[in-house]
């Protein structure tokens, strides 16, 4: 189960304005502006959800993923993640969860994709028995056994995408983060991959939290939404709760930042 | 141990991709050489001009510069990824590493294993040997423990900079090309003795940054101008360095970790 | 605890982006400048009859080395040119009624010209009140000055020629990387970047001086200090200029004769 309350957090950045008078002046000043990434979020999730976290850019979303994750320590608030402090505990913490992000690979990219799987059994310490069963499940299921003795950059976007899912959840995780899992992909390989994470959270009851901008990936993977707009959760509900008339998934959602002004 | 063979396993995948590049790698390797033979050479002709710097003999400083060579190129090899590690951290790499159940240090370590550096652990092996044959060491068990003791605590040293870099990468991304004096320009200084820069600067390499401990005054017991074992200890004493070296890089994940990159 | 984090977090972000990088390329010039000086200075010590100049020429003539350095330093040279002959877009800019050569020319003075004027001012000043003979000396004299300017310019032109000779030979070959390295070693040694040419036993130099490399900074900086006669200065410039005209008339045939065969082959 996962719990954050009224957790905050600030970062500093650099202002930089444009101009070759304003860099010049940056030489000797350096201006700050504070931007509040998340203000006072709270939220809860229990286990074996499917959560989809949307929002526009630069309202949060990474941040609370990386806070979730133990990667970012938040400035104020109590996370709980499976009755752990993610970035108190990080190693027991990461160790039951899976994190895919979209843009970045994990796999090693001259080597067939066998080889970054078996370095990552090492890695996570899983037992000879759970990884071959393990793998054998998830090779089937997304279809990888012509493409585990490729080397990771032979691979299409699409192939690569299902090697990357299949080592995020070698290790069984009990919750997955997924950001833009679907990025580029063909429509073939997206309704493999919902289908996929469907059957993952069905059989293993695994929580997935889903960051992603294509709404057919919610509409499709999740039945609750959390919208989050400028530091704060501004909606906690159901696909069913935003829809209004016949509207197509991505004009409702277009409404919807009209709405709430983000 | 574990962490041992999840290590070696590290070891063997970096090899593994390296492989694939087998054209790249030896040119690498190749090119390393050359930068290095061409230090050599600077050193053969001044040789050829004078017969001695500050008492040293040309097969002496030979001796000198292939053990600091030798450590450098070793630090490098293992320790590559703190080398390059602003790369990590501007690719978004290191968040990969945050994830992982593993040490952080570890996986960094294991992120590169540089085997095109065995270019100049060759040369210097054979520099090293020219330089035994052609001085006058008598060689005893204490003396090849020194130079066991000097190759340990040259990588500790040399590696420890690389943490200090790496860590340093975490505060700003910019500027950070100074250290290089720390690392590269230790091992062009070091191609001579030490002591032959004077007095000031052999209080700083012995107390700041502690290279005349893993060079200058092993090597004056080697060439049997000091007798105390003390001085065969010193190499050992230097891994010193690698303990603020660890806090800062461990300060700096923390930090990492709290400003979100 | 957060607090100290977040306080220092503050100090470093402070300002410290831009000037940092070019504070730090100066530090490490500087540090390289001066550890060389300190390594002549201990083989002065102990043999100062065997000096092919005073230590105060040497020093300066490792000073202006550091402060013109991105003048002459051979491995500077664009990555970017050498993907665009491996991958082939080179193909496009051929198609322009520009010649390519003086492109990659023009191209090579601005990057050298943007990038020494940042180091060059602040060295020179600093290692300028390093006391004597250990900073750099006074020039000779206004006329060896400005016969100094005159080689250092020269000298460029001989560099970027000599570089511009190496892309095209690039066209050439498959590993440019290779190329490059060989290239890149022989060159530091041959002009003095390891140890500056007097240093060199005399036969051997006497040798090395005809080559393009002495041409390239061993001249201007040897000029500087007057450590050679009048005669010598002359046949160094002279040298200079004839080296200047015979890499631009090879690198222009040569680019020529790339040029002809990317269009038959069909790029």
């Amino acid at each position: 189960m996962i719990t954050m309350e009224h957790v905050c957090k600030s970062y500093r950045i650099a202002k930089r304005n444009a101009g070759f008078a304003e860099a010049c002046k940056a030489l000797f000043h350096r201006e700050h502006e504070i931007i509040h990434a998340l203000n006072d979020v709270s939220f809860t999730i229990h286990d074996g959800e499917m959560v989809g976290y949307i929002g526009p850019n630069g309202a949060g979303k990474s941040s609370t993923i990386k806070i979730l994750s133990g990667i970012l320590t938040p400035d104020s608030g109590t996370v709980l993640v499976d009755g752990r402090v993610p970035y108190k505990n990080r190693i027991d913490h990461v160790r039951e969860i899976g994190v895919v992000f979209g843009q970045r690979s994990q796999l090693w990219w001259d080597v067939p994709v066998i080889d970054s799987f078996a370095l990552l059994k090492d890695i996570y310490s899983i037992s000879d028995i759970c990884y071959r069963q393990s793998l054998e499940e998830l090779t089937e299921l997304l279809n990888l056994s012509e493409l585990l003795r490729s080397p990771a950059r032979q691979l299409s976007l699409g192939q690569r995408m299902r090697c990357e899912i299949a080592a995020s959840l070698l290790h069984r995780p009990r919750i997955l983060f997924l950001d833009e899992p679907t990025i580029g992909l063909d429509a073939v390989s997206k309704l493999a991959v919902r289908d996929f994470i469907l059957r993952q959270n069905q059989t293993h009851k695994t929580t997935v939290i889903l960051t992603t901008h294509d709404m057919q990936d919610i509409e499709s993977l999740t039945s609750r939404i959390l919208l989050i707009g400028k530091g704060q959760i501004l909606l906690d509900g159901s696909l069913d709760d935003i829809r209004t008339g016949n509207k197509s998934i991505d004009a409702t959602v277009a409404e919807l930042y009209r709405t709430y002004n983000i | 141990m574990k962490t041992i063979r999840l290590y070696l396993h590290y070891v063997s995948i970096n090899i593994r991709c390296m492989m694939q590049y087998k054209t790249s790698f030896l040119l690498s390797a190749i090119g390393q050489f050359l930068v290095s033979f061409n230090v050599f050479l600077g050193i053969f002709f001044m040789f050829q001009r004078f017969s001695n710097v500050e008492g040293f003999t040309y097969s002496e400083v030979l001796l000198c510069f292939s053990v600091v060579l030798l450590e450098f190129a070793l630090a490098e090899m293992v320790a590559r990824g703190f080398d390059t590690f602003s790369g990590m951290v501007r690719s978004g790499e290191f968040d990969r590493i945050l994830v992982r159940p593993q040490n952080e240090i570890l996986q960094v370590l294991g992120s590169k294993f540089e085997l095109t550096r065995i270019g100049r652990i060759l040369q210097a092996v054979v520099m090293f040997t020219y330089g035994i044959v052609k001085s006058n060491v008598v060689w005893s068990l204490s003396k090849i423990c020194t130079l066991l003791f000097m190759l340990i605590g040259g990588t500790v040293v040399f590696t420890a900079l690389f943490f200090i870099y790496a860590a340093l990468c975490f505060f700003t991304l910019e500027g950070l090309e100074f250290m290089n004096v720390f690392t590269d320009g230790a091992r062009e200084f070091g191609k001579y003795p030490l002591g032959i820069y004077g007095k000031k600067m052999l209080l700083f390499m012995t107390f700041v940054i502690p290279y005349a401990l893993i060079q200058y005054y092993p090597l004056l017991y080697i060439l049997d101008r000091r007798t105390s074992i003390f001085y065969m200890l010193l190499p050992l004493a230097a891994c010193w360095f690698f303990v603020p070296a660890l806090l800062l890089w461990k300060f700096g994940v923390r930090c990492y970790q709290s400003s979100g990159s | 605890m957060k607090k100290y984090l977040s306080f220092f977090q503050l100090r470093f972000a402070m300002g410290l982006q831009y000037r940092t990088a070019a504070l730090a390329g100066i530090i490490t010039q500087f540090a390289w400048g001066g550890m060389q000086v300190m390594m002549y200075r201990a083989f002065y010590h102990t043999d100062a009859a065997a000096f092919p100049m005073t230590l105060s020429a040497t020093a300066s003539y490792i000073w202006l080395q550091q402060a013109f350095l991105a003048f002459f330093a051979v491995w500077m040279m664009e990555n970017e040119i050498f993907d665009s002959i491996v991958n082939g877009n080179i193909a496009y800019e051929l198609c322009r009624p520009v010649s390519i050569y003086n492109m990659w020319a023009a191209r090579s003075i601005a990057s050298r010209l943007a990038r020494a004027v940042l180091r060059c001012f602040p060295i020179l000043i600093v290692a300028a009140f390093i006391p004597q003979p250990y900073g750099i000396g006074t020039p000779a004299s206004l006329l060896h000055f400005l016969l100094f300017v005159l080689s250092l310019i020269l000298g460029l032109a001989v560099t970027i020629t000599f570089c511009l000779l190496i892309y095209v030979l690039a066209f050439f070959t498959i590993s440019p990387q290779g190329l490059r390295m060989v290239f890149t070693s022989c060159v530091e040694f041959f002009s003095g970047a390891v140890i500056p040419l007097p240093f060199f036993p005399d036969k051997i130099r006497s040798v090395m001086e005809l080559l393009p490399f002495a041409s390239m900074q061993n001249a201007a900086l040897r000029i500087y200090s007057a450590s050679i006669g009048t005669d010598e200065i002359r046949r160094a410039i002279g040298l200079q200029v004839f080296w200047l005209v015979v890499l631009t008339a090879a690198g222009k045939l040569l680019c020529r004769l790339a040029e002809k065969r990317i269009i038959v082959q069909g790029g």
